[in-house]
């Protein structure tokens, strides 16, 4: 199958490694994978700061260089969420609507799409996984903590096939991390304070490297580790399922 | 709610610089959303009685003038007085003409919010009625001369030694004594002289029944109870969109509303009241003030569905760091930033954005109000209304044209991979928000696009 490599404006340009770990995976599963080259954004940053009128170029741009893949998978389900719910083109509509049901964030796109049911990796590490909201509240990739319904975490379901790795048990299932893109600057005590927060919760719980599906969390997060000179590291989901044998 | 200015990123940083104040309102209102998971666990078909609660409250907004008719008749049958208040001035005159008419100066009154928002009690202040809140969490804001920071536990922000000292202040008890039970038991002794002295008590109102012109009021401390049967006028307040269609709804709502509020199965009391007793007389007072305007917002309408059980406070981890009076608002919270800005957009402009988005509020939301989807359609339209920072909008349209051009993306990114790696002290300083508290990432030397180019290309 023909998949479009779609990454994030600020993966692209500050955390290639994920890019490239997302690419040599979906490749070891057999995709064919495209990566259009003139991608920028999704266009969530004006968007999510009132202005999605202004995220009407970004959308054109997006849909005329993804039209026509079988799927478009991205390694953030808050990017993914962003053009599920909110691309338009005005040149070419059907194109557009065709995207918004293809795009895929990596980790639901590996357990819907592929069905991987064998990983081969290792990563002999005490993991915290941090649930992005967007991605689990807005792709459902991970049952919410506030429904009385029964649990699933698609991160999960990779994660355990990976060897030696071992999934440690937080106080707060799914709290935000407070990164909440333009919310970051506007609000930066909150941010920060919930930042300090997620992370202390990984640390009370032995955790040595946190992961998650969106390298924007993640950053935010890193962020206040750096500072507090931790010793717990970050690393996207995508690094740890191509880690080597 | 304080008639300052300031907005909440700024309110937020003050309540911020005691960290340990901030973990302990954060810890007591995350025991709160606990307690509140552990009672919805125990109704396996809880998330089919949000559907339903939603799904009668969107009946009862597409047809609110037939339910508040038909409430009307029912109640004036009963012996009730109907009054309609098209705003809070018009409420308020109403309650005073109705305390003029007695003869009265001196009133008690339970919690209601929409008296909150009416502003009542500094109305009838300035009016000479006297008003004394007899909710206890009620009575401690308003002996401390504050408004509720939140609108289930208004004074959730006190901590109890803090509770004594104002006790001691202002009722009298020994110096030093924080003890719970003893501060209650002195608020009970405070209060009793007033149930038994006071003529006309005012109660909120948490659903009304359009089929038989009751309304319920629901309470721990019964004090809306003692109130109304002591007094001789009673007078409920209640915004329109409290009407609920048949009694047997009442199930429904009554099983949500305190397991999402505190996590109690119910209120200690769920008082009906239909008809006055002999010799007394009851009115109530139906309010609009500004919700057929929401009404007739297609985005925000079912914010009206909002049953007041404040579970999105507790949920909220900004609300929870950010206390409630950093929204400036009547109704703080998460529901408040989406009812706020219908009353007063320009004022209310930052509360949308006082959110990450996270959808947590949703989630818990006994009557499925889609919360943050309302929070992202706020933004919007303050932005079209003119109401965003000018600032702000300058930054966006460089932004939306640097990211929507291939060449300019490639050069900007190259060009902030290059000043974070070459000139950190341009971007590590003071004057980058988000250095001050985070360590920005390192900056790779190529960007994953050029390693593509150099790796993969023509492949």
């Amino acid at each position: 199958m023909n998949v479009g490599l779609f990454i994030p404006c600020y993966v692209n340009q500050f955390y290639p490694q994920v890019g490239i770990a997302t690419l040599e995976l979906l490749e070891k599963f057999g995709c064919k994978v495209g990566f259009p080259t003139k991608q920028t954004c999704c266009g969530q940053p004006m968007a999510n700061s009132g202005y999605e009128v202004m995220g009407a170029s970004c959308n054109e741009l997006f849909t005329e260089i993804f039209a026509g893949y079988d799927y478009v998978v991205c390694p953030s389900g808050s990017c993914t969420l962003h053009i599920k719910d909110h691309l338009h083109s005005e040149k070419n509509e059907a194109a557009a609507t065709t995207i918004r049901k293809t795009v895929y964030e990596l980790a639901e796109f590996l357990v819907d799409v592929l069905k991987v049911e064998k990983i081969e990796a290792s990563f002999p590490y005490r993991v915290g996984v941090h649930q992005s909201c967007h991605g689990q509240r807005g792709l459902h990739t991970s049952q919410m903590s506030e429904l009385v319904a029964a649990p699933f975490s698609k991160m999960d379901v990779l994660l355990k096939q990976v060897k030696g790795i071992e999934l440690m048990k937080l106080d707060r299932v799914d709290e935000c991390c407070g990164f909440g893109g333009t919310f970051c600057i506007v609000e930066e005590s909150i941010s920060a304070k919930m930042g300090k927060d997620r992370v202390a919760d990984h640390e009370r719980n032995q955790v040595q490297v946190i992961t998650g599906g969106d390298m924007s969390c993640l950053m935010h997060m890193e962020g206040i580790l750096k500072r507090k000179k931790s010793n717990v590291v970050i690393k996207h989901i995508a690094e740890i399922l191509n880690s080597e044998m | 709610m304080s008639s300052t200015n300031a907005k909440h990123p700024e309110l937020s940083a003050i309540f911020n610089k005691d960290e340990a104040r901030v973990d302990w309102h954060d810890e007591t209102l995350w025991w709160i959303r606990q307690k509140r998971d552990k009672a919805a666990w125990s109704v396996p078909e809880w998330e089919e009685l949000r559907n339903t609660a939603s799904a009668i409250k969107n009946n009862v907004l597409s047809n609110l003038h037939n339910y508040l008719i038909e409430f009307e008749k029912n109640a004036i049958a009963n012996g009730v007085t109907v009054h309609w208040a098209a705003d809070a001035k018009e409420h308020n005159e109403i309650v005073h003409a109705i305390l003029q008419q007695n003869k009265v100066s001196q009133i008690v009154k339970s919690k209601s919010m929409l008296t909150e928002e009416c502003g009542l009690n500094d109305y009838l202040a300035k009016n000479n009625v006297e008003v004394i809140d007899t909710d206890l969490g009620e009575r401690i804001v308003q002996l401390a001369g504050e408004h509720p920071s939140h609108i289930v536990l208004p004074c959730i922000h006190w901590k109890k030694e803090e509770i004594g000292e104002l006790f001691h202040k202002h009722l009298n008890t020994p110096k030093g004594n924080a003890d719970p039970q003893f501060l209650t038991a002195a608020a009970r002794i405070h209060l009793r002289e007033k149930f038994l002295t006071r003529k006309v008590a005012i109660t909120g109102v948490n659903f009304a029944v359009a089929e038989t012109g009751e309304f319920v009021v629901s309470t721990n401390e019964g004090n809306a109870d003692m109130g109304a049967h002591l007094a001789d006028v009673h007078i409920a307040c209640m915004g329109i969109e409290k009407i609920i269609p048949q009694r047997k709804h009442l199930g429904v709502f009554l099983r949500l509303l305190s397991r999402s509020a505190t996590g109690q199965p119910i209120t200690t009391y769920s008082s009906h009241f239909k008809k006055p007793n002999a010799h007394q007389a009851m009115h109530i007072i139906l309010v609009d003030n500004g919700r057929t305007v929401q009404l007739g917002r297609e985005s925000f309408r079912n914010s009206l569905k909002c049953i007041r059980c404040a579970a999105c406070f507790n949920t909220c981890p900004v609300y929870r760091r950010s206390g409630g009076f950093s929204y400036n608002a009547v109704i703080a919270g998460p529901i408040g930033s989406i009812l706020s800005p219908n009353l007063d957009m320009k004022k209310h402009a930052d509360l949308p954005f006082a959110s990450t988005l996270c959808g947590s509020c949703t989630n818990v939301c006994p009557v499925k109000i889609d919360i943050h989807n309302q929070l992202y359609l706020w933004r919007q339209e303050i932005t079209k209304q003119g109401y965003s920072p000018k600032m702000k909008t300058a930054a966006m349209k460089v932004m939306a044209v640097a990211l929507s051009k291939p060449a300019l993306f490639t050069i900007g990114g190259k060009a902030a991979r290059w000043v974070v790696k070459h000139l950190p002290f341009l971007v590590n300083n003071r004057l980058n928000p988000w250095y001050k508290q985070r360590d920005l990432p390192t900056a790779p030397k190529q960007s994953f696009t050029e390693w593509y180019k150099q790796n993969r290309h023509e492949q």
